[in-house]
């Protein structure tokens, strides 16, 4: 767990956006730019998923992201990794110190199956990934829907193989950074789960900034 | 009800040679045992609702759901719809790998060197990537299909930091798990080396599949009742079937 920060000025961001819970974002962050996502209130669960934009094809791959690190946290230093094999981002700040990706993105299916049958009909990360697809003309649609990242979600594994739903380790202020390694969609569910302590029953708003590669 | 595999409800059986790929579908009430017949064998495996390929496994709500990082008796592997794709319902080797992906060329010919048909005849060089890629074309199926993946036998465990352990010797000759399918689901498989194996020898191993007529789960089923979850999650797969 490494604790890294930026020097980079928010006030000289090109792009500077409050995301409120519960909303989706899909925007194209292009190759040098850099992407931070800041925590504006603690332990809010950032669903966050990267395609290449010359070809969605392309995409992001928790599998291989965690063993070609050799670690299952994302942290400073982490590259997430592609499909193919090559690198979409690189983090390069983190002052929350680790991010899961293998607790997936919330669903009402998965809701269903986690909490009780009747929390399918509330709001969920799959049904904002699915909106925004829905939405974007670019031909993606569920399929393209695959393991994500969790920025400030704590999800311990045990040395005995079991996956735990710790208190989170992120709180106000604490952002992650990463810097585009190719033009790359980024997909965001800025999460409205309402069943898991792990954001204390209380989604919260992030800010979403990029910095073209002149200002950095 | 689930019977256990005997000479009476034996389906087929075949045995798919070490770096072989093959797929086929799973009906509902029908399992599948496979076993580790040398030890030392990996098999990379992805599930899909024959019916709707959209449906397919899914890794995290699958270590989610049951609050585990790995798979063993009793664990169920469930699609992204809430639904019970297959139940281990029976295991002797103790932990099953769903965190760790696939081989793909480029990690085969930096580990083992290349070895082309031309050259090797069918003792060639595969990848789990590109073996799956096959398969997946045989039902209209490519890369969007892939996801994160089952490797039988295999064991990658994860320290208090976060580090990735490959447990060496892990699976013993004649170690089995089996599968009870509770939908018609396409399987897709690829003997092919784990990514985290450290034999600097490219030597996948065979795996011997024996399918059978179990039977659908009752009420007392361990799978079901293994976890609270698992009891909603057979009941969501079962809206299917009335």
């Amino acid at each position: 767990m490494s604790i890294v920060e930026s020097k980079l000025n928010p006030q000289q961001a090109s792009y500077d956006l409050v995301l409120p819970a519960g909303e989706s974002w899909l925007h194209e962050v292009k190759r040098g730019q850099v992407f931070r996502i800041l925590d504006l209130e603690g332990n809010q669960a950032v669903d966050t998923l990267f395609y290449s934009a010359r070809d969605p094809e392309e995409r992001y791959s928790a599998v291989d992201t965690i063993r070609e690190q050799g670690n299952i946290y994302l942290t400073a230093g982490t590259k997430l990794m592609s499909t193919e094999g090559n690198v979409l981002m690189t983090i390069v700040a983190d002052t929350c110190g680790r991010h899961d990706t293998l607790g997936g993105a919330c669903a009402a299916e998965s809701n269903s199956v986690r909490y009780a049958i009747d929390k399918k009909y509330m709001h969920s990360c799959r049904d904002s990934f699915l909106h925004a697809l829905g939405h974007c003309d670019c031909g993606m649609d569920k399929r393209d829907l695959t393991a994500n990242v969790n920025f400030f979600m704590n999800v311990p594994v045990t040395p005995q193989g079991e996956l735990t739903f710790a208190d989170g380790i992120s709180a106000a202020g604490k952002y992650v950074e990463m810097r585009a390694e190719m033009d790359v969609f980024v997909l965001i569910s800025n999460c409205p789960q309402l069943n898991n302590p792990c954001n204390a029953y209380n989604p919260t708003p992030v800010q979403l900034l990029i910095w073209d590669a002149v200002a950095q | 009800m689930t019977e256990p595999l005997s000479k009476t409800n034996l389906l087929w059986e075949e045995t798919l040679p070490g770096g072989a790929h093959w797929s086929f579908v799973m009906k509902r009430g029908t399992a599948l045992r496979l076993t580790d017949v040398e030890g030392g064998a990996n098999l990379a495996a992805l599930f899909y609702n024959k019916d709707e390929k959209l449906e397919r496994y899914n890794m995290p709500d699958t270590l989610k759901a049951q609050h585990t990082a790995h798979l063993t008796a009793g664990f169920v592997l469930y699609s992204d719809m809430g639904r019970v794709l297959a139940s281990v319902i029976g295991d002797s080797v103790g932990w099953h790998d769903t965190i760790s992906g696939m081989s793909n060329a480029a990690l085969v010919e930096k580990r083992y060197g290349k070895a082309t048909y031309q050259q090797a005849r069918n003792d060639m060089h595969r990848n789990a990537r590109d073996s799956m890629l096959i398969e997946l074309g045989k039902w209209g199926l490519g890369k969007r299909d892939i996801v994160p993946n089952v490797n039988f036998f295999s064991k990658v465990s994860a320290d208090d930091a976060g580090g990735m352990l490959y447990a060496v010797n892990h699976s013993q000759a004649g170690g089995y798990v089996e599968l009870r399918f509770e939908m018609d689901v396409l399987v897709v498989l690829s003997a092919t080396q784990h990514p985290l194996d450290p034999n600097p020898e490219y030597a996948p191993k065979p795996v011997l599949l024996q399918a059978w007529r179990c039977g659908t789960p009752d009420e007392q089923d361990l799978c079901r009742n293994f976890r609270p979850e698992n009891v909603r999650g057979f009941y969501n797969t079962e809206l299917l079937f009335r």
